[in-house]
């Protein structure tokens, strides 16, 4: 599991690769919260492209980090997730909540 | 129910054993040759139901989680996670989209939605202090 952080100060991006599930989201959950106290950036998008399976534990990493960047004034986006994993996210709802975007070319 | 195969193994209860367990339904899998869309949903409800024993059968204590994987006539693909922990003592209310006794962990409550969403079928069996049971049956589509 992997996650690399982009930054200008204002705008970030993270990548994150491998495999979401219980297991490893503290980990990913812990790098993205300490990102967001540290930075408050005013957007972070969390890019999927490179996240090959997630499970139902990916939507409470999600909304947990919303939640906390909501509250340091920021936006949060999810990025590029395969069409399964928008299946996923389409249970929980969370579109109602966090913008999904693809740029992926 | 013809059992064309199966395969039944028993893991602890860590978390490391998600992953595992996605395996070996997918090395399972292979000779039924799901789609790529099929063999990730049913890696998705495999991973919930061990997460499930994991998080809540096993809370506060470590066991053993069985999984039984068959293959059956017609392409149907059978899956039982049991469990020897707490049990879940009011079923349908853990069946609810979003309800979960764990918020402080980040789950999200969505681990039966997600099973029953990506599965023909799916049955819980539960008793308090003795464990749970969890069977789901899934028809894979004819890949002529």
């Amino acid at each position: 599991m992997n996650v690399n952080i982009k930054s200008n100060g204002t705008y970030a991006v993270a990548l994150l690769s491998g495999e979401i599930d219980h297991h490893n989201a503290k980990e990913i959950r812990e790098k993205l919260d300490k990102f967001i106290i540290s930075n408050q950036p005013r957007e972070l998008a969390i890019d999927f492209r490179d996240i090959s399976f997630m499970d139902s534990s990916g939507i409470g990493l999600i909304m947990g980090r919303y939640k906390l960047i909501s509250q340091c004034g920021g936006r949060l986006i999810v990025k590029n997730p395969r069409e399964y994993i928008k299946r996923v996210l389409k249970i929980s709802g969370i579109e109602r909540l966090v913008r999904i975007i693809n740029d992926r070319i | 129910m013809e059992i064309i195969n199966e395969v039944k193994f028993t893991m602890p209860s860590l978390s490391i054993n998600e992953s595992v367990a996605r395996a070996v339904v997918s090395s399972f899998l292979i000779q039924a040759d799901p789609s790529v869309e099929e063999l990730s949903e049913i890696r998705t409800v495999v991973s919930e139901a061990v997460t499930n024993a994991i998080v809540h059968g096993y809370r506060n204590i470590s066991g053993n989680i069985e999984m039984t994987v068959k293959l059956l006539k017609n392409r149907e693909i059978y899956i039982k996670i049991k469990d020897k922990g707490c049990g879940i003592e009011n079923i349908e209310q853990a069946m609810e989209p979003l309800f979960t006794t764990a918020p402080e962990e980040e789950r999200s409550g969505l681990g039966f939605s997600v099973m029953q969403s990506f599965t023909d079928s799916l049955k819980v069996k539960s008793k308090s202090e003795s464990g749970t049971t969890v069977v789901m049956r899934k028809k894979l589509k004819n890949n002529e």
